[in-house]
């Protein structure tokens, strides 16, 4: 980048997704959008391809948009090919001298659109190589239909289709690996990343997928007040509980090296991460006291296991 | 002078791609259309084309980018038979719904299950209420001369719905034929430019797939249904401008000897050529028959069809496919519910014929046409929905 990072500079910036969209008070998504688009360079247009989701249904409502940009969506699991195929049209279009202006595409998807149905196209999409950004923003279930779960639940979350009974505690298994998944397409950019500080980890790292030519994929923990049962106004304590207790660690691999983006001065106990939110409140019962230790154990699993592969 | 060449009807389409020279092309394989993008991926390898050459991972993603890239301001364009059309389904309704002239050859093949790879029209007939238009081709040149006129069909300002040409898989689309080719440059100026209203890539900010809330959800279905009656005429004006280009004539179906047909048979596709034989054949021993061979099945020729039979006294509607209704066919559906408003109308019955790839041999035909003959002489039409060709029956 040509300068320093600048949260205020960058806030002044014309927004390409703009305010009087329905997104829930203090919902990841608009701010996972906001940061992506962002990054982009002024003069640069874009096209976003957004699979059907919260995000969808709440940001382009007939005959209304927050896209202050090109907005495209056609169905749920198919995002990835969607985008894939406008940037096929540029490339043709480009070479036939048609356009002139410098077009960028962006995928969004949520969990459930990205680690679940629509995963055959987005790996697909990688594969291919087409010259695009697909952005999960994940939020660890299906919000806009009522909180089902999905495979980015993390184990012994509530949820909807994982209640808690009195036989079985919430979800059953943990937390589907997307991001390591799609660094094994091999593709040239691929980040974690979440709200923290002043967004510059974000704003790096969707500068970074825009301009490294290729696919690249950036999976944004987002997450939901109304499914996650924290109060609205916590959202950046949330994400930064996360990166601290190293349940989301931020790193990005470029051409297949890994490096840790944050690393916290003190990991904390997954505890602090999970008590203030409401879906994991049975964790905290007496007797649930295994439950955070697997969890801990897990988390501390894959912490030690990034940490080799960031060496 | 146009080009004589012998091609299958897969290598017919394939050569219509070729000098359409569309922006983008997404395709996935499947039996027996698979060598259309085989053929094309050959000429996107020599550099015979300009095409951005999509290879996806499935149908569903076939769809979405030719959905995507259409919208973006590229002309676009997918091959598919059977489980494959079957797995775009949810997109086909999303591209006629957007408005997007996608075309989309089709090469018809059996649904599963159980699977079969031979032909029959599940895949296609299942599509009919897509709001796709639907042309349909009995040979290797009606595959040819259908595709090259879907796109100016698709993309005119009146239609702007997506258009699917159907052809018989295997029978039509793997036969070596004589074929008539017109010259790159005439099809290229007979096809244009795509030259959409509005793009993803024009420079304006638009946004395309909204939620469309029950506010305005219904004024544009009807919309869509609009544009759907309103391609008919489209298709018969793009049809004139392709004969006086090739000398081939189109319209909406083909009157086989129906002038004084007493009796007639309905068809569409690769086996309206075994009826016409079988048609040529009774005619010379002095019967009164015709045939009617449907090409556009979307729109429906409604007032034409029923004009068209109405002096009939027997008709028989042939179906390659099953809806599994228990009051037959799609296509016998809507040719009887069409000839309702006649005056005096003909016996209309229904035969299931083929599925699966089972031969129509023209003896099946001519047991249609002296079923029709009982028919007309008991001037009742005994059991309605019947079937040919299949054993136990």
């Amino acid at each position: 980048m040509a300068t320093a990072y600048n949260l205020k500079q960058e806030a002044s910036k014309p927004e390409r997704f703009v305010g009087g969209h329905r997104l829930c008070a203090g919902c990841g998504a608009g701010v996972a959008v906001r940061g992506v688009l962002r990054a982009l360079k002024d003069e640069d247009k874009s096209v976003s391809g957004v699979a059907t989701s919260c995000l969808e249904v709440s940001s382009c409502l007939y005959p209304f948009t927050a896209w202050n940009d090109c907005f495209i969506h056609s169905a749920f699991e198919n995002v990835a090919a969607s985008v894939s195929g406008a940037e096929a049209a540029y490339n043709a279009l480009k070479r036939k001298g048609k356009i002139k202006d410098t077009f960028k595409f962006i995928a969004f998807g949520g969990d459930g659109g990205t680690y679940d149905i629509g995963f055959q196209a987005l790996s697909g999409a990688m594969e291919r190589g087409h010259d695009m950004v697909y952005v999960c923003y994940d939020n660890e279930a299906y919000m806009n239909t009522g909180l089902q779960r999905s495979s980015a639940t993390p184990k012994y979350a509530e949820v909807s289709t994982a209640p808690v009974g009195s036989k079985i505690p919430g979800k059953a298994q943990f937390k589907k690996d997307l991001t390591e998944t799609i660094v094994a397409h091999d593709i040239p950019y691929v980040a974690q990343t979440t709200f923290i500080s002043n967004f510059k980890d974000l704003h790096e790292k969707s500068y970074k997928a825009h301009y490294t030519p290729g696919p690249a994929f950036l999976n944004i923990l987002a997450p939901c007040p109304r499914g996650w049962r924290y109060p609205p106004e916590d959202l950046m304590a949330i994400c930064k509980l996360a990166v601290d207790t190293c349940v989301w660690p931020l790193y990005e691999v470029i051409d297949g090296e890994w490096s840790l983006t944050y690393e916290p001065k003190t990991k904390l106990p997954v505890e602090d991460y999970l008590k203030p939110q409401g879906r994991f409140s049975h964790m905290f019962k007496p007797g649930a006291q295994y439950m955070i230790e697997d969890f801990q154990k897990e988390v501390d699993k894959k912490w030690e296991r990034l940490l080799k592969k960031c060496k | 002078m146009s080009i004589r060449e012998r091609l299958s009807g897969n290598e017919a389409v394939a050569v219509a791609l070729k000098q359409i020279d569309p922006d983008v092309v997404a395709a996935y394989p499947i039996t027996p259309s698979t060598e259309v993008p085989q053929y094309f991926a050959q000429f996107v390898a020599d550099g015979q084309v300009n095409t951005e050459f999509v290879t996806v991972e499935s149908e569903h993603s076939a769809m979405s980018a030719c959905i995507t890239a259409t919208a973006a301001g590229g002309r676009s364009a997918t091959i598919t038979s059977a489980c494959g059309l079957a797995l775009m389904w949810e997109l086909l309704y999303v591209a006629s719904g957007s408005r997007l002239p996608v075309t989309l050859a089709v090469v018809n093949r059996a649904l599963s299950g159980p699977i079969n790879i031979n032909n029959d029209h599940s895949d296609s007939m299942g599509a009919r209420d897509s709001g796709w238009i639907q042309l349909y081709s009995e040979n290797n040149q009606e595959a040819y001369d259908n595709y090259i006129m879907s796109l100016r069909i698709a993309e005119h300002k009146d239609v702007l719905l997506p258009v699917m040409t159907c052809q018989d898989g295997f029978i039509t689309s793997h036969a070596i034929e004589n074929i008539e080719l017109l010259e790159d440059e005439k099809v290229k100026k007979f096809v244009g430019e795509y030259k959409p209203e509005h793009s993803l890539l024009s420079g304006e900010k638009i946004s395309i797939g909204p939620y469309d809330t029950p506010m305005f959800y219904f004024e544009h279905q009807y919309q869509r249904a609009r544009a759907m009656v309103d391609s008919k005429k489209v298709i018969l004006d793009v049809s004139k401008e392709f004969a006086a280009l090739s000398g081939r004539e189109y319209g909406l179906f083909e009157e086989y000897k129906m002038e004084d047909a007493e009796r007639a048979i309905v068809v569409l596709n690769s086996t309206a050529g075994t009826a016409k034989a079988v048609c040529d054949e009774l005619r010379a021993n002095g019967e009164k028959v015709g045939i009617l061979k449907l090409r556009v099945y979307r729109p429906f020729p409604m007032e034409e069809i029923a004009k068209a039979l109405a002096h009939v006294k027997a008709v028989a509607v042939m179906d390659k496919a099953e809806s599994f209704s228990a009051m037959g066919g799609p296509v016998f559906n809507d040719v009887r519910s069409a000839c309702y408003e006649l005056k005096t109308r003909p016996h209309i019955i229904n035969y299931i014929y083929g599925l699966g790839g089972r031969d129509v041999p023209t003896t099946d035909i001519k047991i249609v046409f002296d079923a029709l003959k009982e028919v007309v002489k008991n001037d009742k039409p005994g059991e309605i929905y019947r079937h040919v060709g299949v054993r136990g029956v």
